[in-house]
């Protein structure tokens, strides 16, 4: 071990192979927002697309329709997907979270039943743990899925659902024991979204498109064999899925690579007009984004040597939610009085996609976890600060 | 494709921290400052029977015969130590720069008395303008245009610049070009040198994460102990939230700069925008560090007494070393817009890349 920034040959043939696959078969046109019922019919289709190609969950392996690919590999596919243009994951919640936590939780029979099903793109996964009272303390949620023989009678209330409005399934968390409290006397339950019993109310985002739901549970039945892992261990589940999430895998560097750099060009083509600090700005952030890269490969060098990721997932969650943010705010300085027109304006120019990602960009830091959650992991955690 | 480093370049760091620990306290730091140093010689002794300042030196030439990869884990420990030596520019600035001439009769006693220590040698480079060491020197480099010189410090005119960093003594070097002491001239001057610049830079940006987490340390033992309201200050969210984004850019640098040595292991072609990014990340990093170090401290950390702010000192000082955040902003600036630097996915070791 010892580092080298140099690809080897299988791994210059696997770009290769991404790279000419993407470029047969990335839509010419960018899809409509995955956030609308048809947006996301034609998300659905693209999930499908990549899935007979097997390029919808490189990292898993090949009985569920992966290719095993370790996490080097994982970085170049992402890297070719981003500079493609390749359509934003409708099935992130499947192949990034729920999947491998399937993988290290679910029975064979539980992996079997789900895991091809999402790997094809056939069934898409919406994540159902915030409560109206329960948001970043978690613990505090009040859903509950009681006993009844061999079934689940689950009631409650989940908001902030994304996917929920259109996807086919969701995983939540639920108690078990109802007289437990906080952390104890959970359990993660998988159940169909067109469950009897179970109604989704799609709730408007910031731009008008239906992006999150709520999801009330009144009385809905579900198999006690939906149950993953052991009754009330669901919170510790629920942690390793947030470790996948916040970690590595729910936002690849080459995401914000390919901002940067769209960022860069939007600068050079207007700079002539802008107050001379957004240059700096500009150059932070396409710096930023390099930081993020090189810290994601050096942390999956650390993985594929044998380490583990922990609270380290909290830093990346700060700084790619922050970057993101940055990068998109820089965007709307240059734009200048621009920025607000939509892109359909008639003298919109290349305002393009900036406003769009800019409201996204502003969710970053409140989802997967606040990052002041994230604040407080890092100085209890990580740097031994006291707790309150 | 991997980014690990060996446990051989760990163990030889872990060495370094202990050896600084022991050689290097507060107490050591407070005695130089307060002009009470009686173990300068001890101190110097000690880093050569650990081999230091020939590390990059091929065995050959008396030296470890490391690379900057092996070295940026060394520099980050001598930074974490604050120590009051100019270690780093001779080991890993001149050391090297005196490699690149070694037809020169002249250069090959200097190069092999350096590399064992036993001789210290300081660089004067025209983009570096307050030379760190050449007070306590044995020898000078000094790049003039494109001519090459090595002389004795006797030979040339130095202005003693009192700065903030009172562990670290700066000079302006004044030269008037010798035709005796010169080892080099033309174009390939200006190459090595310009190498000699990035590396005083990548090794200057290893030293600010080291000082930066010692920062942090000492901010949070202090933040973890001082109560106020009935209970310790650091268990506050407005104190947490800043610890944690201070540690948040120290973390996000480090990869930048381990890259950036990697990208000077090579032919160094491509390292400049890498480096100039090393030592910008490294240094926001450390700003950020002694910033909510000394917060936590409240007015403590204001006082002489708490030893702090010999590295705050420290990290403000390495910030205007090997090009300050101007050059190092340009830099990065004018390959960016000039679209010398290639951007986007699958680009992100284009300083390495063959």
């Amino acid at each position: 071990m010892a580092i080298a920034f140099h690809y080897n040959d299988a791994q210059r043939a696997f770009r290769a192979e991404v790279r000419a696959w993407m470029a047969a078969n990335v839509p010419r046109e960018p899809l409509e927002t995955l956030e609308s019922a048809r947006g996301f019919t034609a998300h659905r289709e693209w999930e499908r697309m990549l899935a007979r190609g097997r390029w919808g969950m490189v990292t898993w392996p090949e009985e569920y329709g992966g290719r095993g690919c370790d996490l080097i590999e994982w970085l170049i596919f992402e890297e070719e997907y981003y500079r493609a243009q390749a359509p934003a994951r409708a099935n992130q919640n499947g192949i990034f979270l729920l999947g491998p936590t399937l993988m290290e939780f679910g029975t064979p029979e539980q992996r079997a039943r789900f895991l091809p099903r999402m790997a094809a793109g056939e069934e898409m996964w919406a994540q159902a743990w915030s409560e109206p009272q329960a948001g970043s303390d978690l613990a505090a949620l009040r859903a509950i899925a009681v006993r009844d023989g061999d079934e689940y009678v689950l009631r409650g209330h989940k908001i902030w659902s994304s996917r929920a409005a259109y996807a086919d399934w969701g995983f939540g968390m639920f108690r078990t024991d109802p007289v437990s409290e906080r952390h104890r006397g959970i359990s993660f339950i998988l159940f169909p979204l067109d469950l009897p019993g179970v109604r989704v109310r799609g709730i408007p985002q910031i731009h008008g498109e239906t992006g999150f739901a709520e999801i009330f549970f009144e009385d809905a039945r579900v198999p006690v064999a939906n149950r993953l892992g052991a009754e009330g261990a669901g919170w510790q589940i629920a942690m390793a899925t947030a470790g996948f999430e916040r970690g590595l895998m729910l936002r690849s560097p080459a995401r914000f690579q390919a901002t940067a750099q769209r960022l860069v060009e939007l600068y050079r083509r207007h700079a002539d007009e802008l107050e001379p600090a957004i240059g700096g700005q500009v150059a932070q952030a396409w710096m930023d984004a390099q930081a993020y890269a090189l810290n994601t490969y050096m942390t999956a060098s650390r993985l594929i040597a044998g380490g583990t990721i922990g609270v380290e997932a909290s830093l990346n969650k700060i700084f790619w939610s922050e970057l993101d943010l940055a990068m998109h705010d820089c965007a709307m300085r240059i734009l200048g009085c621009r920025a607000q027109l939509l892109p359909q304006a008639p003298d919109a120019g290349d305002v393009g996609a900036w406003l769009e990602g800019y409201m996204f960009s502003l969710a970053g830091p409140i989802y997967a976890g606040t990052n002041e959650i994230q604040r407080n992991i890092i100085a209890e955690r990580l740097m031994k600060l006291p707790r309150a | 494709m991997d980014f690990t480093f060996s446990d051989e370049q760990r163990m030889m760091a872990a060495s370094v921290r202990e050896l600084l620990a022991d050689v290097c306290s507060h107490a050591v730091l407070r005695a130089v400052a307060e002009g009470r140093d009686d173990a300068a010689a001890a101190r110097w002794a000690r880093y050569r029977e650990l081999g230091l300042p020939g590390l990059l030196a091929p065995e050959a030439a008396g030296g470890l015969g490391l690379t900057s990869v092996d070295f940026v884990l060394i520099a980050e420990e001598i930074g974490r130590a604050a120590i009051p030596e100019a270690l780093v520019e001779h080991a890993a600035v001149a050391v090297p720069l005196l490699l690149e001439y070694p037809d020169d009769p002249r250069v090959a006693p200097v190069l092999e008395a350096a590399a064992a220590g036993a001789a210290r040698v300081a660089v004067a480079l025209h983009q570096e303008p307050f030379v760190a060491g050449v007070g306590e020197a044995d020898w000078l480099l000094v790049g003039v245009g494109d001519e090459l010189h090595l002389t004795p410090p006797s030979g040339v005119g130095l202005v003693e610049q009192p700065a903030n960093d009172r562990l670290r003594r700066l000079h302006r070097v004044e030269y008037a070009p010798q035709p005796t002491t010169r080892i080099a001239r033309g174009a390939g001057v200006r190459q090595s040198t310009a190498r000699a610049f990035d590396r005083g830079a990548l090794h200057t940006a290893a030293q600010c994460l080291g000082v930066a987490e010692r920062m942090l340390e000492i901010g949070v033992a202090y933040a973890s102990e001082r109560k106020q309201f009935g209970q310790a200050i650091g268990a506050y969210q407005g104190l947490k939230h800043q610890f944690a984004s201070a540690q948040v850019r120290l973390e996000f640098a480090r990869p930048v700069v381990y890259a950036a040595a990697a990208s000077l292991a090579g032919s160094g072609e491509k390292a400049q925008v890498a480096v100039s990014h090393a030592k910008l990340a490294a240094v926001a990093a450390a700003d950020a560090c002694a910033r909510i170090a000394m917060q936590g401290h409240g007015a403590m950390g204001y006082s002489w007494e708490v030893d702090l702010h010999f590295y705050m000192k420290r990290a403000w000082a390495l910030a205007g070393a090997w090009g300050d955040g101007n050059l190092h902003a340009r830099r990065v600036q004018s390959a960016l817009w000039s679209g010398a630097q290639p951007l986007g996915p699958a680009h992100t070791f284009s300083a390495t890349e063959g």
